[in-house]
């Protein structure tokens, strides 16, 4: 999910540093926590993209933010089941009114399922994007990969420095 | 003005306005633009303005070549910053109501491309043409920029007035068939390419005095080569600008210039060149979007009907 992309580069070389830090943050108080993603944390990229991941199957949508960003979303194709994507392949597209965003796999893994409803109705996503707004679903092949991704805390600062 | 441009200003009424295009010596549109007629001697001219730079050193130029033809002429190019000048669109069915309640001019006499001096909001040295680019009913009202945040809170104090952001613009223009400059419209293709014809008048033609009149002539009379059209989808993603048009045998045949999804129409909208063959309503084509090909229809446009306030003929 690439949300206003000329903006977005502008942005990330001054991010980087930040994310860098608040990754250090986080790394002290995993040592209070126990494993993150036992619980079904969301995680998210920098592209705007969520994975919950409950076992082996990560369930994958976009952000509140990004869903925002977007506008009303008309039309979505999403990846067919069977389809292995490393993590980062582009995977889908998502059409607003004003344009196309690119979906991101944020995972490595083979799709298990496609949210046929929002292909549908695509204004799901909109409407209910943690929920029934879900993309689609990856049995994972690299779950080491979750490590690197951003917890909901994380990605709420990142999306702060998005914002101009 | 008319050695740059296609139209009969020389025949126009005053205050009335018409679009009309800069065309280059090869026949293209170098911007559209609408000229309104204020008086025999003064024109108000209102253009791009992502081609403000140009356009300025479009008209200075004319005017050096012209003031070179005929040393005594007076005429006086102004360019207004938007430190001095505002233009704020007010555009839909009920805009006329609204509008009604804050001027002195009495819009049921100002016609579609018309316009009228006029004080709104209680500020002097307005300026209300009724035209837009939204396909609707509507005016874009010239002010004196240090007036335009009053006017404009004094207009959106009305509750059926809503700002609009420039996506919701451009579905507007897209349902009504016009072109955005750059494009649909660029310095590559002439205003019969783009079907954009009506806009050569009468007396220009016969006088083949504008710049790229014989090409733009030779495309009048022996039809162009490739040609601007509408396409309908009834499903699958919006094409796009860039999305390639294909013909039945899988050959890329044209390029779409615009394109989104109508939400008047519940389908997929587009603008695209492609080969005169193909131009005609009712042609199936397919458009190419991320590898896969969807259907679509040749339409005429406008897609969504206009609905101007037009002088009863």
């Amino acid at each position: 999910m690439v949300v206003q992309r000329f903006i977005m580069c502008a942005a990330n070389s001054v991010t980087k540093a930040r994310i860098l830090n608040q990754c250090r943050k986080q790394m002290t108080n995993r040592l209070i926590h126990t494993s993150r993603w036992m619980f079904a944390e969301r995680l998210y990229t920098n592209k705007h993209e969520w994975v919950e991941v409950d076992g082996e199957t990560g369930t994958i949508g976009i952000s509140q933010y990004a869903q925002e960003a977007l506008g009303d979303v008309v039309y979505a194709q999403l990846p067919d089941v069977d389809t292995v994507l490393k993590q980062k392949d582009e995977c889908g597209a998502l059409e607003s009114v004003k344009a196309a965003s690119e979906v991101y796999s944020p995972i490595s893994g083979k799709v298990i399922e496609k949210n046929l409803n929002i292909e549908e109705t695509p204004s799901l996503i909109n409407s209910s994007c943690y929920d029934k707004g879900w993309l689609f679903k990856v049995k994972l092949s690299n779950k080491e990969e979750l490590s690197g991704l951003m917890t909901e805390e994380q990605y709420n600062d990142f999306v702060k420095t998005q914002e101009h | 003005m008319e050695s740059i441009c296609t139209a009969d200003l020389q025949n126009f009424p005053n205050n009335s306005s018409v679009l009309t295009v800069f065309t280059n010596d090869q026949g293209g549109v170098l911007d559209d633009l609408i000229i309104t007629k204020i008086s025999q001697d003064h024109l108000y001219v209102v253009s791009n303005a992502a081609m403000k730079k140009q356009d300025q050193a479009h008209l200075l130029k004319a005017l050096e070549n012209h003031k070179k033809n005929s040393p005594s002429s007076n005429i006086k190019v102004k360019f207004f910053e938007p430190q001095e000048r505002g233009l704020v669109a007010l555009q839909g069915p009920k805009a006329a109501e609204v509008l009604q309640k804050l001027t002195d001019v009495d819009l049921t006499k100002l016609y579609f491309m018309t316009s009228a001096e006029a004080t709104v909001c209680g500020a002097g040295a307005c300026r209300i043409t009724r035209c837009g680019y939204t396909g609707e009913d509507g005016f874009e009202i010239s002010m004196p920029a240090i007036k335009a945040v009053d006017i404009s809170r004094e207009l959106i104090r009305n509750g059926d007035v809503k700002l609009a952001g420039l996506g919701a613009r451009d579905s507007l223009r897209l349902e009504a068939g016009m072109c955005l400059y750059g494009s649909d419209l660029t310095a590559e293709t002439t205003p019969v390419e783009a079907a954009l014809t009506w806009l050569i008048a009468k007396r220009r033609r016969e006088a083949r005095d504008f710049p790229g009149a014989e090409v733009i002539l030779k495309q009048i009379k022996e039809g162009p080569q490739k040609k601007r059209v509408g396409l309908v989808a009834d499903s699958g993603p919006p094409a796009r600008h860039g999305s390639a048009v294909v013909d039945d045998n899988g050959n890329v045949i044209g390029s779409v210039t615009s394109g989104c999804p109508s939400p008047s129409l519940n389908k997929n909208i587009a603008m695209a060149y492609v080969p005169s063959a193909y131009s005609k309503n009712g042609s199936k084509l397919s458009l190419k979007i991320r590898e896969k090909l969807y259907s679509a229809v040749v339409t005429k446009m406008p897609f969504v009907p206009s609905n101007y306030y037009t002088k009863p003929k």
